[in-house]
C-alpha cells in the first residue's frame, strides 16, 4: 500500500478509534455501575431511539438546520457590514459602537423569552437568538483585520494612484480575510448553541423542542439521540466552514507543520 | 540656510539608453517637516536632472524616508513643494518600492506585477507583464504566490512590478535591505541595468550599495538634518565591486556616516 493511501486511511482511522473507544467506556460504565437507564441509557438504547425515532428526529434536524444556516448567513452578512461600518466611519462607530455592546452585554438567556413572546415559536425568533450571537465575533474580527492592513501596501496602492473605494476592494479587503475567518470560524461553532437555547425557551420543532418533550416524559435516550444529531450537524457544519475558509485563504501560510 | 544641490544628469561615456522620451527630474525646493515641536527638516532642496540616480544616505531616524514619503506624495510637508522639473505634480510620475518587497500575499506575481491596472480599474496588460517578468529571471514562476518565492525571487518580482508601472521617476526606500550580500550584489546589477534612463531617489544605509548605483550621493545628518555636498562618481553603473573609486568612496561614506564614539 502506498503512503499516502496509509495517511488517509489512518486519518479517517482516528477519529473512529476515538468514538469507538468512548462508546465501549460509556457501554461497560451503564453495565457496570447500574445507572438506571432513565438516567443514563447505555449506547444500545440510544442506537435503538435513533432507528425507531429517525423519521422524527430528520424533521426537527431540517427545522434546527434550516435555523442555524439562515442565522449563519444573516449573522455572518450583519456582523461585515457592521464591521466596515465601524470601521470607516468614525461618526457611525460612535453611535453603533454602544448597540453592538448593549446586545452582548444582555444575557440572551434573559433576551430570548422575550423574543420568543415577539417573535412566535417559529423559525424567526430562532434565527434572531442565533444573529445575536453569531455577528459579533465576525465584527469585532472582520474591524480589527480591516484596521490593521500593511503601511506598505497601502502606500504603495497609493503611489500607483488607486482610488479609496479600490484600495479597500482590492487591498483592504483581501488583507482582512484571514481574521475575518477567524470570526467566521468561532460564529460558526456557536450558532448551533443560539438556535437550540431560542427552541427551548418556546418552539413547535427542532432539535431543541425534541430534547425539551423527551426530557419532560423522562424518555432519555430520545434526549441522548437528539443530542447526538446535534452534535454531528455542529461539527459537520464546522468543517464544512473550515474546508471553504481554507479554499478562500489558500494564500495564507499555515506554519503548525514546519519545524521551529 | 542649505543651499540648493543642483545634480546633473549622468555624465557616463555610452550610456546604454538615453534618458527616456517621457523622462521628468525631480525639484524639491524648501521643505520642512515637523513633527510636533521637533522640527525634522528645514529649508530642504534638492534638484534632480532627468536620468540621474541619486542615492541618499543618512544614519536611522534622520529623516530620510519620511522626505521620499513626500517626494512620494504619501505625507505632507510643513510648508515647501516637490514637482517635476517639467514643473508638474508628481502623482502619477512616481513608481514606489518599501523597505519590503510589498508582494500582496494573496495574488499571484505575474498578478503583483500587474497590480497598478488592477487598482486603477484598467486592463491589464498580461503580455508586457510577462515580458517584464522574463527580463527579471522569473518567467517560470509568473502563476507561483510571493510565499513560495525565495527573498531574492521577490525582489526581482518587485522590480518587474516597479517597471510596469513604467513611470519617469523610482523612489526606493532600502528595497534591498532584507537581503543577503551576495543576492543583495545580484539585485543591484539588475536594477541598475533595468532602471537605466529614468530618474531614481534611492535611500540605502549600504555604502556599498550608494557606491555601485549611485551617480551622485548625497548624505543626510543633523538635526535639524540638512543634505551634505552632494558626492558624485564617474563611471557606468553597476560599478564592479573592486572598483577602485567605489572603495575610494566607500571609505569616505563610512568616515561621514560614522557617529564620533564620545571620548
Amino acid at each position: 500500500m502506498n503512503s499516502a493511501r496509509m495517511i488517509a486511511l489512518r486519518r479517517i482511522a482516528r477519529p473512529l478509534i476515538t468514538t469507538g473507544v468512548l462508546i465501549a467506556i460509556w457501554w461497560a460504565f451503564t453495565r457496570i455501575s447500574q445507572v438506571p437507564a432513565y438516567l443514563l441509557p447505555g449506547p444500545a438504547s440510544v442506537a435503538e431511539a435513533l432507528w425507531h425515532q429517525r423519521t422524527l428526529l430528520m424533521w426537527n434536524t431540517l427545522t434546527t438546520f434550516n435555523e442555524v444556516a439562515l442565522g449563519l448567513l444573516i449573522g455572518t452578512l450583519l456582523g461585515a457590514a457592521c464591521g466596515l461600518v465601524i470601521v470607516f466611519s468614525p461618526l457611525m462607530q460612535r453611535w453603533l459602537m454602544p448597540i453592538l455592546l448593549l446586545s452582548q452585554a444582555v444575557p440572551i438567556f434573559a433576551l430570548a423569552p422575550l423574543l420568543v413572546l415577539w417573535f412566535g415559536f417559529g423559525i424567526t425568533s430562532k434565527v434572531i437568538v442565533a444573529v445575536l450571537v453569531i455577528f459579533f465575533p465576525v465584527t469585532a474580527s472582520f474591524s480589527d483585520g480591516l484596521r490593521r492592513t500593511d503601511r506598505g501596501m497601502l502606500d504603495l496602492a497609493t503611489t500607483m494612484n488607486a482610488s479609496k473605494f479600490s484600495i479597500l476592494r482590492h487591498v483592504r479587503l483581501p488583507a482582512a480575510l484571514p481574521a475575518f475567518g477567524s470570526g467566521l470560524r468561532v460564529a460558526a461553532a456557536v450558532a448551533p448553541i443560539g438556535a437550540i437555547f431560542g427552541e427551548w425557551v418556546g418552539s413547535s420543532s427542532g432539535l431543541g423542542y425534541m430534547m425539551l418533550n423527551a426530557n419532560a416524559r423522562i424518555e432519555t435516550d430520545v434526549m441522548f439521540a437528539a443530542l447526538f444529531v446535534l452534535a454531528i450537524m455542529t461539527v459537520l457544519l464546522w468543517v464544512v466552514v473550515d474546508r471553504g475558509l481554507k479554499k478562500l485563504l489558500y494564500w495564507v501560510p499555515d506554519t503548525t507543520g514546519a519545524p521551529i | 540656510m542649505a543651499d540648493t544641490h543642483i545634480l546633473p544628469p549622468p555624465t557616463q561615456v555610452g550610456l546604454a539608453t538615453p534618458p527616456r522620451p517621457a523622462a521628468a527630474g525631480i525639484v524639491i525646493s524648501n521643505l520642512a517637516l515637523r513633527y510636533g515641536a521637533r522640527s525634522i527638516f528645514t529649508g530642504l532642496s534638492l534638484d534632480v536632472a532627468p536620468g540621474a540616480f541619486i542615492v541618499l544616505l543618512g544614519t536611522s531616524g534622520v529623516g530620510k524616508s519620511s522626505l521620499l514619503k513626500i517626494v512620494a506624495g504619501l505625507a505632507k510637508p510643513a510648508s515647501g513643494r516637490v514637482t517635476t522639473t517639467n514643473g508638474q505634480s508628481l502623482s502619477g510620475h512616481v513608481a514606489y518600492m518599501g523597505q519590503t518587497d510589498l508582494l500582496y500575499p494573496w495574488a499571484s506575481v505575474i498578478g503583483n506585477v500587474m497590480i497598478g491596472s488592477r487598482l486603477r480599474g484598467q486592463r491589464p496588460d498580461t503580455a508586457r507583464a510577462e515580458h517584464l517578468l522574463a527580463r527579471v529571471g522569473l518567467a517560470d514562476r509568473a502563476h507561483a504566490l510571493p510565499s513560495e518565492l525565495s527573498g531574492g525571487m521577490r525582489q526581482r518580482a518587485a522590480i518587474a512590478r516597479t517597471l510596469y508601472e513604467d513611470r519617469p521617476i523610482v523612489l526606493m526606500d532600502e528595497p534591498f535591505s532584507a537581503l543577503d550580500t551576495f543576492t543583495r550584489a545580484q539585485i543591484q546589477d539588475l536594477a541598475a541595468e533595468l532602471l537605466q534612463g529614468r530618474t531614481v531617489l534611492m535611500i540605502t544605509h549600504d555604502p556599498l550599495e550608494a557606491c555601485r548605483l549611485g551617480h551622485h550621493l548625497v548624505v543626510m545628518s543633523g538635526t535639524p538634518a540638512q543634505l551634505g555636498p552632494p558626492i558624485s562618481l564617474r563611471g557606468t553603473t553597476p560599478r564592479a565591486l573592486d572598483d577602485p573609486e567605489l572603495l575610494r568612496t566607500q571609505g569616505e561614506l563610512m568616515k561621514l556616516l560614522t557617529p564620533q564614539a564620545p571620548e
